[in-house]
């Protein structure tokens, strides 16, 4: 399908859906929305929605693929059929095995896996609705679903993309702007440890863009952090008010 | 090739006694009576990007179905008809028993069931779906995908599609230039046309007892199960018998007697849904809140 | 060391609950997994949702979720699920499976003349106690005690391993409560399965709503009031 490009960055500086430039999406979380899973995570950054489920640490099958000194992490980002435009085969693509792939290794540097050995710890991420940065999506949401199954680790990672549109760097960039734009930059970002653990660039950038990108990104993903605790403090709290 | 399940779990052998015990008695184990469904939530649209979309929970089990409908070409033997494609994908996410990878056969045989059960009664109107004859129709493609598995898939899958097919549109066509159709997805007028509609109903079988709607503990102790679907009219639309063990043949009768009672109450439901939409549309992050 | 939060507060993993005032003890990183803490720098840092345990000047995290993971002598419930020349395999509900050697349950054990299978078979329950583990090779368990050995009656019902503590309670204070309450006979592995048995089903029903209270309001303070209520609601018309 094709069509013109549309105005990124309107007149009166705002960006097509009515957002400023470091401006987020609306964001919804939720925890425990699962019976099956250890773990499960709900996550929405405006169109883009993410389901994440955590099954472990269990027994490795086959067993073959077991490490003895630490936990193995199996991680796979999946869309679903009907997430995007046109139906994406459900046979894993290129760019969903690449993904799984950063979003694994983001995990891997947060998780105490040494204290598992011979098992392993599943992420299982699908992606119901794409609208644009679901990488990041799916790591802020295989974050609070890993914390909701109890699995150890050093601190959450809050995904978010920063993106290059009409020349203007913007917050949590959707999927017209993806598209449209110049440059695409997701970041995985754990705040209390102060740590980067996923990092992408699609497109072209100063130097100094970049660091501008990354600090933008870091105050986004900050902002993500903090509802994701929330998130995971309120799961408690309903509890509490039920009488 | 089709194998015994290897990777079944174990039930214990006091549960599968107490399941046992229960049903002389005349209980189930999660309390039920023996003709009765776990509570059925339907949500409707629940991904807009679709063009169609639905999530059923029944009882624990969530079942999400997403309707693409594009541009192709008809099956030669059909030139004068569109395309209905049902596929299930039963994601790692919604059980510890299943891993990554293509289809398996119970995937493969849920999406069979429920694509026969819409073909056979003509439940879509496919004859509808041409845009130029022989040539180029549109392809529904009707993905089952399943969120959280706690037994009888097949209703839920059912109930799901026949609600995500009844809020599909049709996107509009720009041009067509020769053999070119050029469409726009943002914009979706027409709905997807429907003849009737079908809904199944499962019924486990253990000893001299039918269970409708086994959940997943009593599907594990099952000597069988046999799935019914009905149209609106009452008529049988498509019959599976599955599991180990035969069905005693005197049984057939009451068993279809029962479904049929059954899926009554199921049309009923659907038809509640489907003409008070705006009551069932929910939107996901809504669905997942009260859930949760 | 400065401790930043208060006792029984919901803390998440990342949070810094401590501050380390003495500058010598300040260190790279270093993981208390036992405690759920690791410090980092001068930060003491928690590792999973859980609540804050404050005990005079020192702190650490009773998590509020997660598997359950094998300690010697911990007293268990497990499925046999599958069974060897000279043991059985046992799923604890943990990542480890736990073996149960054939010499603990029969005596003059014989490998050629005896078939395990006639003494435990796939799909039974087994109390038993863990007798040696350490993450490197799977938990030993042993049925020789009071109170072990293959379950023959009553019902088994699941739990979060991590609210196991609350169930017992403080010196095993819920507990005691639930058995004088109902009568029943109750065991709690710390895997997360318990066995009931109780003379009346009204009473067993009423023990797995108290049960099923307590695993989900753990976090809660005064639950063992709460429960003790509870109970006197629910029994006082089955029991008198």
């Amino acid at each position: 399908m094709m069509h013109e490009k549309p105005v990124l960055i309107r007149e009166d500086g705002l960006r097509h859906d009515g957002r400023r430039p470091d401006e987020l999406r609306p964001i919804k979380m939720e925890v425990g929305v699962l019976s099956n899973a250890d773990g499960s995570a709900y996550v929405e950054f405006g169109g883009t929605k993410v389901l994440a489920a955590v099954y472990g640490p269990r027994e490795v099958h086959p067993r073959h693929l077991a490490l003895p000194d630490r936990a193995l992490l199996r991680c796979r980002y999946h869309m679903a059929p009907f997430s995007t435009m046109d139906r994406k085969s459900p046979a894993p693509s290129r760019r969903e095995i690449e993904l799984s792939k950063v979003i694994r290794e983001a995990l891997e540097s947060l998780i105490f896996v040494d204290l598992y050995p011979r098992t392993s710890i599943d992420i299982f991420i699908e992606v119901l609705q794409a609208d644009g940065g679901t990488r990041t999506t799916g790591l802020t949401a295989a974050s609070l679903a890993l914390a909701d199954a109890g699995i150890p680790m050093r601190d959450l990672a809050a995904g978010v993309a920063v993106g290059k549109i009409d020349g203007v760097l913007v917050l949590d960039i959707d999927e017209v702007e993806d598209e449209y734009g110049e440059a695409d930059m997701p970041i995985g970002y754990a705040p209390s440890i102060d740590e980067i653990v996923l990092l992408q660039l699609n497109g072209v950038l100063s130097l100094d863009e970049f660091r501008q990108a990354l600090e933008l990104a870091k105050k986004g993903a900050t902002m993500i952090y903090k509802m994701m605790k929330e998130t995971l403090h309120n799961k408690y709290l309903r509890i509490l008010s039920e009488e | 090739m089709s194998l015994t399940p290897t990777k079944q779990p174990i039930i214990p052998r006091i549960k599968r006694e107490t399941i046992r015990k229960l049903l002389a008695r005349g209980e189930r184990i999660d309390g039920r009576r023996f003709d009765e469904y776990r509570p059925i939530k339907a949500y409707l649209n629940p991904i807009p990007k679709a063009e169609g979309s639905a999530l059923v929970r029944l009882g624990n089990t969530i079942v999400m179905t997403g309707v693409k409908i594009e541009v192709g070409t008809p099956f030669p033997d059909r030139p004068e008809e569109g395309v209905l494609q049902v596929n299930a994908e039963f994601v790692p996410l919604a059980s510890p028993t299943f891993e990554p990878g293509p289809p398996d056969e119970f995937a493969i045989e849920a999406a069979r069931v429920v694509d026969r059960n819409l073909r056979e009664p003509r439940a879509v109107r496919l004859e509808d779906l041409v845009i130029i004859p022989g040539k180029k129709v549109w392809i529904v493609f009707n993905d089952i995908y399943l969120l959280d598995h706690d037994g009888n898939i097949i209703d839920a899958g059912m109930l799901s599609t026949m609600l995500a097919l009844n809020t599909a549109r049709i996107p509009s066509i720009v041009s067509i230039e020769g053999d070119n159709v050029v469409v726009d997805k943002r914009n979706k007028d027409k709905k997807l046309g429907i003849n009737l509609n079908v809904v199944t109903v499962s019924i486990g079988i253990i000893n001299d007892y039918l269970l409708v709607d086994p959940g997943l503990e009593e599907e594990l102790v099952l000597d069988g199960k046999i799935t019914i679907g009905f149209d609106e009219k009452g008529r049988i639309t498509g019959i599976q018998r599955t599991g180990m063990h035969g069905i005693p043949s005197n049984m057939i009768d009451n068993i279809i007697s029962l479904a049929s009672r059954k899926a009554a109450e199921l049309h009923s439901y659907l038809r509640e849904v489907l003409n008070n939409p705006t009551t069932y549309s929910k939107t996901l992050a809504e669905i997942m809140k009260s859930e949760g | 060391m400065k401790i930043l939060v208060a006792n029984r507060q919901i803390v998440r993993p990342g949070d810094v609950i401590a501050i380390i005032e003495d500058k010598k003890a300040v260190v790279e990183e270093r993981y208390f997994p036992d405690k759920h803490i690791y410090i980092r720098g001068n930060r003491v840092m928690t590792d999973v949702v859980g609540l804050a345990s404050i005990n005079d000047n020192d702190v650490q995290v009773i998590p509020l979720e997660g598997k359950y993971i094998p300690r010697v002598d911990d007293v268990v419930i497990g499925m046999v699920v599958s069974i060897g020349i000279t043991n059985w395999i046992l799923d604890i509900n943990s990542p480890y499976p736990a073996v149960l050697n054939a010499n603990e349950v029969i005596e003059n054990f014989n490998p050629i003349t005896m078939n395990l299978r006639d003494y435990l078979d796939i799909g039974d329950y087994v109390i038993a106690k863990i007798t040696a583990f350490d993450r490197t090779r799977d938990p030993v368990l042993t049925v020789k005690g009071r109170g072990l050995g293959k379950i023959t009656e009553g019902t088994v019902i699941e739990v979060k391993a991590s609210r196991i503590p609350r169930i017992i309670g403080k010196k095993g204070s819920m507990l005691n409560l639930l058995t004088q309450k109902t009568g029943c006979s109750i065991i709690v592995g710390q895997n997360g399965l318990i066995w009931l048995r109780c003379s009346d089903e009204n009473v067993l029903d009423v023990l797995i709503r108290a049960i099923r209270r307590i695993e989900a309001r753990s976090h809660v303070r005064g639950l063992t009031e709460e429960i003790r209520m509870f109970l006197d609601k629910n029994l006082g018309k089955t029991s008198g």
